[in-house]
């Protein structure tokens, strides 16, 4: 029993977006075109027949070029989307950082946030209470903890956006290209963390046009093309076949 | 059978892991309201106050000698139709106006629109506050009674959750709902017994008999009535026809909200 436990298990799935052409979204225009025969449903489909197995305690990255699918996968590993055809499979707690502090309430103070934020991310008041100041200290907003998010800058709240959503060990951490903002300093505090969690054993799916990022963090890889995979395995054979095909 | 049962264990675990995140909402939308206002939740009691002095003023020269105490009367209608009107109206652009985070995080969707009656719900509670001003100054006769009316509360609380959720959905695929039911409350406003009797309509039998059968707020109002004005328990029939309505409300908000959350996403 060597085998260890299959963390995401994402089986042919297909992922339908609606592209039509005018979109309706009145009553009026939904019946001038029912009557006239031309409500039509532009169907795109974003992800196409995607099979994908995670162990536990893999890392794997995913590469591609824009709109071409990768973000759309980890929205329906996420929750988010539910996919039009197969299945998705998660075993155990999942952290999405699609985008770092989405959720939150510009009106609203850096603590109230906090609190928001976490219950949004599903955990209970009493458990973030308890790990407020550990939020608190990686973000480093203490001045700033009382006054409203408006004020803050982007970097500012991608800092808290990251240390919430990574206070938790989560078995799998999505992770969407959300550290192009925040200075380097930041960036290698957020590489460091992820490289801790790794090593304490979370599984991790990584979304970077950085293929040096990719290469260091990760352990497998897959290639998505307008919606195909392309390619999956050893994150150095891919991420070399990618940046060959790249060249061309 | 052992299906639907583990389905709606399932259900119900979701929501107890959320339940935080509602009562957030709810603390969220309150706050936010009177943040920065100088007299703060005090506007809750106030705002309602005002207006029942202004419509007690302009209506009471109309009906003051047919109705007993008119101010307490008008206001018990006022006091429910505002709760349904502002709640439902709030409700409808819960899920719209959330769409940003539910594109980037797994949430249940209903807990906003859930997070929208319910803050309505506490706002109703701070006007209670008021309600007592208008029964001391009127000095309006209180028995018992007046102590049941969180049971009418229930059942309007349950429709206004049908209702929210209903809209809400609705609203994701046809962004005019809120203009066409701004037009539908205005309506169902005058069809309430709120400012006058419904024995003043006996000139039209048919508008009364509609009311009476199709009107779930002549229920909850009348119920509410009886025990807070007339100082009475309501006749069985007017509790059978508003805990149905809210039922049926339920059901059908439920139902329809369940059959297209998961397409909300491709629309907002």
């Amino acid at each position: 029993m060597g085998e260890k436990r299959l963390m995401v298990d994402v089986d042919n799935v297909t992922i339908r977006f609606n592209l039509a052409s005018q979109k309706i979204d009145n009553l009026k225009e939904y019946v001038i075109k029912l009557v006239k025969g031309q409500l039509m449903f532009q169907e795109f489909l974003a992800v196409k027949d995607v099979s994908l197995k995670v162990h536990a305690g893999e890392a794997w990255g995913l590469i591609g070029t824009n709109g071409s699918g990768k973000s759309t996968l980890l929205k329906a590993i996420s929750g988010i989307l539910k996919p039009y055809k197969g299945s998705i499979t998660v075993n155990g707690s999942v952290a999405p950082l699609i985008e770092l502090g989405a959720g939150f309430d510009p009106e609203m103070t850096a603590r109230e946030n906090i609190f928001l934020n976490g219950c949004v991310l599903g955990h209970t008041q009493q458990f973030m209470k308890e790990h407020f100041d550990e939020i608190v200290d990686f973000a480093e907003i203490h001045n700033f903890i009382d006054s409203p998010l408006k004020n803050f800058s982007s970097g500012m709240r991608a800092r808290l956006g990251f240390s919430i959503a990574t206070m938790v060990k989560p078995d799998v951490l999505i992770v969407d290209e959300i550290l192009a903002v925040g200075d380097i300093k930041f960036r290698q505090k957020c590489m460091e963390r992820m490289d801790q969690m790794l090593a304490n054993g979370t599984t991790l799916l990584y979304v970077s046009h950085s293929i040096n990022e990719v290469k260091r963090l990760c352990d497998h890889a897959i290639w998505i093309d307008k919606g195909n995979m392309v390619m999956q395995g050893e994150v150095n054979q891919v991420c070399d076949a990618y940046t060959e095909a790249m060249k061309k | 059978m052992n299906k639907t049962s583990n389905k709606f264990a399932q259900y119900w675990k979701e929501f107890w892991k959320y339940k935080d995140l509602l009562k957030l909402l709810v603390v969220k939308n309150i706050k936010l309201k009177y943040r920065r206002s100088f007299l703060g939740y005090l506007w809750s009691v106030l705002n309602p106050l005002f207006i029942m002095i202004v419509m007690a003023i302009v209506f009471s020269t109309m009906f003051q000698r047919e109705i007993e105490n008119f101010a307490l009367y008008l206001f018990c209608g006022q006091l429910l139709f505002n709760f349904m009107n502002n709640s439902t109206h709030q409700a409808i652009a819960s899920i719209t106006g959330s769409g940003a985070l539910l594109k980037k995080t797994y949430v249940p969707k209903y807990i906003f629109t859930l997070a929208r009656i319910t803050s309505g719900l506490v706002d109703l509670c701070f006007s209670f506050g008021a309600l007592v001003i208008v029964m001391i100054a009127t000095q309006a006769r209180v028995s018992w009674h007046a102590l049941l009316f969180p049971l009418v509360i229930v059942q309007l609380y349950v429709f206004c959750v049908g209702l929210g959720l209903f809209l809400a959905q609705a609203n994701v695929f046809f962004k005019d709902i809120q203009y066409i039911y701004n037009a539908v409350t205005t309506a169902w406003m005058y069809l309430t017994p709120i400012f006058y009797d419904l024995d003043f309509l006996s000139k039209a039998p048919t508008l009364v008999w509609c009311i009476k059968h199709f009107n779930p707020m002549y229920y909850y109002i009348g119920q509410f009535r009886d025990l807070v004005w007339a100082n009475r328990l309501p006749g069985p029939m007017i509790v059978i026809a508003g805990c149905c309505a809210a039922l049926i409300m339920l059901v059908i908000g439920v139902w329809t909200f369940m059959r297209s959350k998961d397409k909300f996403i491709l629309y907002i």
